[in-house]
């Protein structure tokens, strides 16, 4: 069922079992039948874990979404709530319990908090009156989600948010004990690395959670040898770029949630012989996308402009496989092709689904007229697209990054989405480090003019966050930071990658390069440059008990995690799947992260939208 | 060594052995006579209670605790109520049973530590007998009171009270009883004449042991085994009965010719017994039962105490104890005269080995012919275990070791690890210790308790050194006895703090799993808070001092503490704790120190008590945030003026936060609502709320010109974007004359090619043609492909000499386009001559083109589908 999670330099599935193990062991501490009641944000992260069939298996009979007013009728013993340590959340379990019907029910109601039991939510339901009729209220540990085979994700969408804009460290402190149930799984890491603020943060609750259970410590040979701990905010710019791999596009164009994105139905429906195209299905097409699709797996980290070819390619090798048929003259060939046909016939089906969103893609990707002007920008999606990426590619090679861009304020005066006018001043900001004054008030008053006053918090927010600044006296290092980390590859190879900077098409991620650097030469070598970047930088050891240091087999290679503090992109991980894969890094990394983000859903957690009541 | 089994006495098929285990070191002016004499199994302390039944003031009986060897861990008289019946807890604790049911429980050293009490019912009805029992499930107590019911608690520490049903026809105290742990349920066996009753949680039943006919006459004494699995039942007239507890099966049945009640009655047995038995005993005289029928008397001098173990029953008495057991069978094969057992001639072997005689050889020829050497080193190893005294083990040891000389690939493992463990074993054995364990109660009870209860007893520095010996894991050894040593440590009086915390910090150091706060904890508890603190200082685990902290009231240190442990919920606890303990000035003064907890705070203000939330800022002087606050809650009013009247506020924070733009923005954005609401008013336009732009837009679409034409001067929008808005609103309304007005009334700020692709996109063809001879040369190629002139765009492309132009051209052309196809190809392969020079000249152009490959995707996408469908 998951195992793709074991396929990997390291066996993910061991995290997964733990936390299956630690489900089920609750679940069987209600005995009989029941009944869970679920704070909506947990379900998509809990189907990495368990799918309904283990919760049927511990008799749950059914499922409810958590809301106020009387819980649904059911016909079970126990009632359990599970929901993040959240007081409005308290709130709706306490008006749930309230509501119950006292002389007829006999239930027992249990709750369970993910990642932790919080004493603030405990103390809430108390002064709620309803902390007694809870027979059992316990924690569910989940930290790190295995997402995929090299994939940690703890699904936090509010991090980077409540670090930057809060200073608020309560992700941080998750993080940290979530890499600590790793390290008791997996071994100390004896080194560790990290860049900014909160890296340096984690980095210490960690030494000190060592130093806590010093002694309890396990006896486990380390499977990482070492931990990178990234903040987002050394590297902003990144995550406002469009991703430009097969599925960085599908995360920015449809959006990719816990595993599974949903595309329109038009381009899947079946096409059965005589029916036509009559009743198009109107439901949108949800797809799980990991890499136990072997055809997903080899696609998804490419360039989309690879893609194409690789599709077709492995369409003729599918075609060939069925021609096979005609060549299979005796029993036993007949009988082997038989037994190949259910492997061949899901290889195909997922072919011809990944023909479908590649054509999606394309009709918005792909500019069929050249652009001439991007004043223009209206006339298609694909051209939009293209002169969009014009803009953030001059951005990022430093062209113009000091005036008000033109395009920019075209797509404010046509109206486009705020979310990309924001990321495009943004990363203007970013590249200018920092924009001037004039500038970056004739954008704000243009946003606030055409998309509302109310979003003058928001702006607020993202100067707070630093993704949009006044120009200060200092001078713009960005340009000094390009040319030194080489964050601009003039001639990219999309087809055959020979560097990172494949999956923006010239850009290669400041985080990657960042972690390519320290694998070697090491980071000595760009001390300059990473004292211009936010926050300090450090190195520490964790000493390991006697015996367990590892003997490396010549030519072995090593394993680092790379923690990215605040969220990281899809094509951030292509571009460290890239370097794992390299022949001669040596390196191969695993990828850990408080949430999965493009620059669509970042921005869209740094906002502020009131309501307005006025009548 | 040679009189090994001197002490043996036969038992059917099997031996008895008395070994004698210490002198006692106590001296008891009395002796045992007239005492309530309490001593726990597994080499357990000892309690004495001198005549309990004394009650005059003003000599009080004397409480005694002792080690097994008799070494004294404390007295004092006895203060409280008449004492029942004392009992020890696993954990080493003496229970002392008042007559009024009141249960007091005492440490090894005396100090008094808690009460319960074993119901309201007991205190009108005195408790007559009491016993103290050990389960699965802790330490439990059963009573029977003067109204003559049964009252259980199975476990003291989580005390459950179980009142029994009656016992129909029971009048005071039966004539025995026991307790009976079955199934999972703990159950009372009692005697009452003739009748024989078992009572449960529900019931009382009749019950009769099989086989035991009533001319036996009734039962006077009864007795559980160790492993509650067997029972032994004495009647009055002498006949002992021993079977299965379940009463459902009968083992033996004895006559002992004696009529009168034995003071004790206990089994005898060991796992694997060949021959178990019961010892009854009288005044002078021990008896040995066998199940066999057969008996062995041993006559007793002075009175004793028997206490039931495991594997035998120690004898105490005031000047000696001893251990009466089976002879284990290895010891047997071993030591029986004349027995040719493998071990036995490797004992043999190693002896004559020592006196440098060939015979060694021969022994061990022997033994290797049978091939029983494996086996021969196996019992020598095995029997060391079982004997106690130290010569009797190193010979059996040396013997194994020689025989295992002549074994390859046998594993050491076994050999160490009794090497080991007897080295422990004699080590708490000596009388200065007092543990007299066997080696099969040793491995019953775990090292993990071995070592809790010398902590109990205070021997630390034993402790310690067993730990390390043994190898254990710093976590569950050294650390967990640095830690009951520290507690106790803390309590010591005649020390100062200083002294004390630093004693603790030498030895305790950083051992890991040593909590300081739990040690702190008992300082406080001691009432040394000054201790605590200090102590506390060195705990690791910030979050673990918290709670103790705001014990102590020392709430601005929690909260510090909380903060260091980067746990936010504890951060918030401590928050909303001191937010309920001090005034909102020193509260908030609090906070101002501590900036984590502030901003959790403010977090939870947000979405909790907005009001606060404004306090705060404005305590800071935080102009930004305030205004940010009312710029927030100017979207909840309900009502226009009071939304206008918030945003005033923000203004006046914004301007001392010198945010100048933000107060010109929010200005502005009053202005336009003002503006909204006169003309919702005055035309019902629906504008409130609206941006600017939107506003704009309505008006336009409503044909309000004039208004839109107000806006965009007052408000100062940019001659661009107002240009595209009203290019786009008139275009969509189909104004087409409006709109070539419009386009003439000065130079257009967006060009015209705008104007040209508005039009085609609303399908006006011919008003787009209109633009197009306006549009900038650089646009010229774009404008005619828009509006679908090729000739044109070719025209225009060529003129401009423009390859990458005429290429979009060209992948514009059908077949039918062929003339123009011709001349672009022309004009193409003019330019591809002087390529190069165009190249250098249009270098930023270029750059993009390379950017475009990209997305230019191969057709080979939608051949794909072909293939697969």
């Amino acid at each position: 069922m998951a195992a793709h999670l074991s396929y990997g330099r390291v066996n993910l599935n061991i995290l997964r079992e733990a936390a299956r193990k630690e489900l089920r062991e609750f679940l069987d501490k209600c005995a009989g039948s029941k009944a869970i009641v679920w704070d909506e944000y947990l379900t998509g992260p809990f189907g990495l874990i368990a799918q309904y069939s283990l919760l049927k298996e511990h008799e749950v009979e059914k499922m409810f979404t958590l809301k106020h007013g009387r819980l649904p009728p059911a016909d079970v013993k126990n009632i359990i709530f599970f929901v993040r340590p959240r007081l409005e959340l308290m709130d709706i379990i306490a008006d749930n319990i309230t509501s119950e019907d006292r002389h007829h029910s006999s239930r027992d109601f249990h709750i369970l908090f993910v990642p932790r039991r919080s004493m603030l939510c405990e103390q809430r339901l108390k002064e709620q009156g309803v902390l007694g009729s809870f027979i059992n209220i316990d924690e569910y540990i989940l930290d790190l989600i295995p997402y995929d085979g090299d994939l940690l994700s703890m699904e936090y969408e509010s991090a980077f948010r409540e670090c930057y804009l809060e200073n608020d460290q309560t992700s941080l402190y998750h993080t940290a004990k979530g890499l600590m149930t790793l390290q008791a799984l997996y071994g100390t890491i004896p080194q560790i690395y990290g860049k900014g603020e909160c890296a340096r943060l984690v980095a210490n609750m960690m030494l000190r959670m060592k130093r806590e259970f010093a002694g309890s410590q396990n006896q486990i040979l380390p499977v990482f040898d070492t931990l990178l701990l990234l903040d987002r905010n050394v590297d902003l710019l990144t995550p406002l770029a469009t991703q430009l791999t097969y599925e960085g596009l599908i995360d920015e164009i449809y959006g990719i949630n816990n595993g599974y994105v949903k595309l329109p139905p038009e381009k899947f429906a079946q096409k059965k012989q005589g029916e036509g195209s009559k009743d198009l299905p109107t439901e949108p097409k949800k797809l799980q996308l990991n890499s136990a699709e072997e055809l997903y797996a080899e696609i998804r980290d490419k360039n989309f402009n690879a893609v194409g070819a690789a599709l077709s390619k492995k369409a003729k090798i599918i075609s060939a496989a069925f021609e096979e048929r005609h060549n299979a003259k005796t029993v036993g060939e007949i009988k082997q092709f038989v037994s190949q046909l259910p492997h061949m016939q899901a290889a195909r089906s997922s072919l011809a689904n990944h023909t479908s969103i590649a054509e999606l893609i394309k009709d918005i990707t792909s500019a069929y007229i050249i652009p001439l002007n991007h004043l223009s920008s209206h006339v298609s999606a694909s051209e939009a697209f293209f002169d969009n990426l014009t803009v953030e590619q001059e951005f990022m090679t430093g062209v113009d990054t000091d005036k008000v861009n033109t395009y920019i304020e075209d797509c404010i005066a046509q109206k486009d989405p705020l979310i990309k006018i924001l990321r495009l001043v943004c990363m203007q900001s970013v590249c200018n480090n920092g924009l001037k004054h004039k500038v970056m008030d004739y954008y704000k008053r243009e946003i606030l003019q055409t998309y509302g006053y109310e979003h003058i918090l928001t702006l607020n927010n993202l100067e707070k966050a630093g993704l949009l600044k006044p120009q200060t006296g200092s001078r713009n290092n960005y340009p000094t930071i390009r040319k030194t980390l080489k964050l601009w590859m003039e001639d990219a190879n999309e087809q055959n990658p020979n560097d990172i900077s494949y999956v923006y098409s010239g850009y290669s991620p400041l985080s990657i390069r960042l972690t390519q650097i320290l694998a070697r030469p090491g980071w000595r070598s760009i001390e300059e440059v990473l004292k211009m970047l936010p926050g300090p930088h450090f190195e520490e050891r964790q000493q390991l008990p006697s015996g367990l240091h590892k003997k490396r087999q010549q030519g072995e290679n090593r394993t680092t995690l790379v923690f990215f503090l605040g969220g990281v992109t899809y094509a951030e991980i292509a571009a460290l799947r890239f370097l794992s894969q390299v022949e001669d890094s040596g390196m191969e990394y695993v990828i850990a992260t408080t949430k999965l983000v493009n620059g669509t859903t970042w921005i869209k957690s740094l906002m502020d939208r009131p309501e307005s009541q006025t009548q | 060594m040679a009189f090994i089994t001197a002490s043996w006495n036969p038992l059917g098929d099997a031996f008895y052995r008395k070994t004698e285990l210490y002198e006692m070191s106590w001296s008891l002016r009395d002796g045992l006579r007239d005492s309530l004499v309490a001593a726990a199994p597994y080499g357990g302390p000892i309690a004495l209670l001198r005549e309990p039944q004394r009650r005059s003031p003003s000599s009080r009986p004397q409480l005694e605790i002792y080690s097994a060897s008799g070494g004294a861990f404390a007295s004092f008289p006895w203060k409280s109520g008449p004492v029942v019946q004392l009992g020890w807890t696993v954990s080493d604790e003496l229970l002392c049973i008042q007559e009024d049911g009141t249960v007091l429980i005492y440490d090894l050293f005396g100090s008094f530590k808690r009460h319960f009490s074993m119901g309201q019912e007991v205190v009108q009805s005195q408790v007559l007998e009491a016993k103290v029992f050990h389960s699965p499930y802790g330490t439990g107590i059963a009573i029977v009171t003067s109204s003559s019911r049964f009252t259980l608690a199975t476990n003291i520490d989580d005390l459950k009270l179980r009142r029994l049903p009656e016992v129909p026809g029971l009048q005071g105290k039966p004539s025995c009883w026991v307790v009976l742990t079955q199934d999972r349920q703990t159950k009372v066996l009692l005697s009452n004449g003739p009748e024989l009753f078992i009572l449960d949680n529900t019931s009382c039943t009749v019950v009769c042991p099989s086989g035991l006919s009533p001319q036996d006459g009734s039962i006077v004494h009864m007795s559980v085994s160790f492993s509650y699995k067997y029972l032994a039942l004495l009647t009055d007239t002498g006949h002992l009965w021993t079977g299965l507890s379940t009463l459902q099966e009968k083992l033996s049945e004895v006559d002992t010719k004696k009529t009168t009640v034995p003071k004790q009655m206990l089994w005898c047995r060991r796992p694997k017994s060949q021959q178990p038995s019961v010892v009854l005993m009288w005044d002078r005289l021990l008896l040995v039962v066998g199940v066999c029928n057969e008996t062995i008397q041993y006559p007793i001098e002075d009175p004793c105490v028997l206490v039931g173990e495991m594997d035998g029953v120690r004898i105490i008495s005031s000047s000696n104890q001893e251990l009466l057991q089976e002879v284990p069978l290895v010891c047997q094969d071993i030591f029986k005269i004349a027995s040719m057992a493998p071990g036995a001639l490797l004992l043999e072997a190693h002896r004559e080995y020592e006196k440098s005689s060939q015979k060694a050889d021969e022994y061990l020829r022997e033994i290797k012919e049978q091939s029983m050497l494996g086996e021969a080193v196996r019992q020598c190893v095995e029997a060391a275990g079982h004997e106690y005294d130290t010569n009797t083990q190193k010979s059996l040891m040396r013997a194994a070791s020689f025989g295992k000389c002549f074994l390859t690939d046998f594993s050491p493992d076994q050999f160490v690890t009794t090497c080991r463990e007897l080295r422990v074993l004699n080590a708490v054995r000596d009388s200065s210790v007092g543990l007299p364990l066997t080696h099969t109660q040793f491995k019953q009870l775990t090292l993990q308790v071995l070592i809790d209860r010398l902590v109990y007893r205070q021997f630390y520095p034993l402790a310690i050194e067993i730990c390390r010996y043994l190898k254990i894991p710093d976590y569950q050894g050294v650390s967990r006895v640095l830690k009951h040593w520290a507690s106790c440590k803390v309590q010591q009086k005649d020390l100062t703090d200083d002294a004390i915390a630093r004693a603790v910090c030498v030895k305790v150091g950083d051992s890991p799993g040593v909590s300081y706060s739990d040690i702190a904890a008992k300082a406080y508890e001691c009432g040394r808070a000054e201790l605590a603190i200090k102590l506390l200082d060195f705990e690791a685990r910030s979050g673990e001092q918290v709670p103790l902290l705001l014990k102590m009231k020392r709430s601005q240190l929690a909260l510090s503490k909380a903060v260091e442990s980067g746990d936010t919920d504890l951060v918030y606890t401590v928050v909303s704790y001191l937010k309920n303990e001090m005034n909102r000035g020193d509260f908030f003064m609090t906070l101002r120190n501590q900036p984590v907890a502030l901003s959790l705070y403010r977090q939870f203000c947000k979405l909790q008590e907005q009001e606060t939330l404004k306090d705060l800022y404005n305590q800071d002087d935080d102009h930004q945030e305030l205004a940010n606050y009312y710029v927030t809650a100017s979207y909840r009013e309900k009502r226009l003026e009071g939304r206008l009247s918030l945003l005033q506020s923000a203004v006046d924070e914004y301007n001392k936060a010198k945010n100048e733009f933000a107060v010109k923005a929010t200005e502005d954005e009053m202005r336009l609502l003002r503006f909204q609401r006169k003309l919702d008013d005055e035309k019902g336009a629906g504008l409130l709320g609206l941006s600017l732009q939107v506003t704009m837009e309505t008006l336009l679409s409503l044909g309000l010109h004039k208004q839109a034409e107000q806006l965009y001067k007052d408000f100062r929008v940019p001659d661009k974007r107002y240009w595209w808005l009203k290019l786009k609103s008139l275009a969509e309304k189909e104004e087409w004359d409006e709109l070539e007005k419009f386009s003439k009334s000065k130079k257009s700020p967006i060009g015209y090619l705008a104007f040209v692709e508005v039009c085609i996109k609303c399908n006006n063809k011919y008003e787009a043609k209109k633009y197009v001879s306006k549009v900038t040369p650089e646009q010229k190629v774009k404008a005619h492909l828009a509006v679908g002139d090729l000739e044109g765009a070719a025209d225009a492309a060529i003129e401009r000499r423009n390859e990458a132009e005429m290429g979009a051209v060209l992948s514009r052309c059908s077949p039918s386009n062929s003339l123009v196809i011709e001349r672009l190809n022309r004009a193409r392969a003019a330019i591809a001559k002087n390529f190069d020079s165009i190249h250098t000249q249009a270098p930023h152009l270029d750059r993009r083109t390379s950017c475009c490959c990209p997305f230019t995707i191969k057709a080979s996408v939608c051949s794909i589908a072909g293939v697969i469908l």
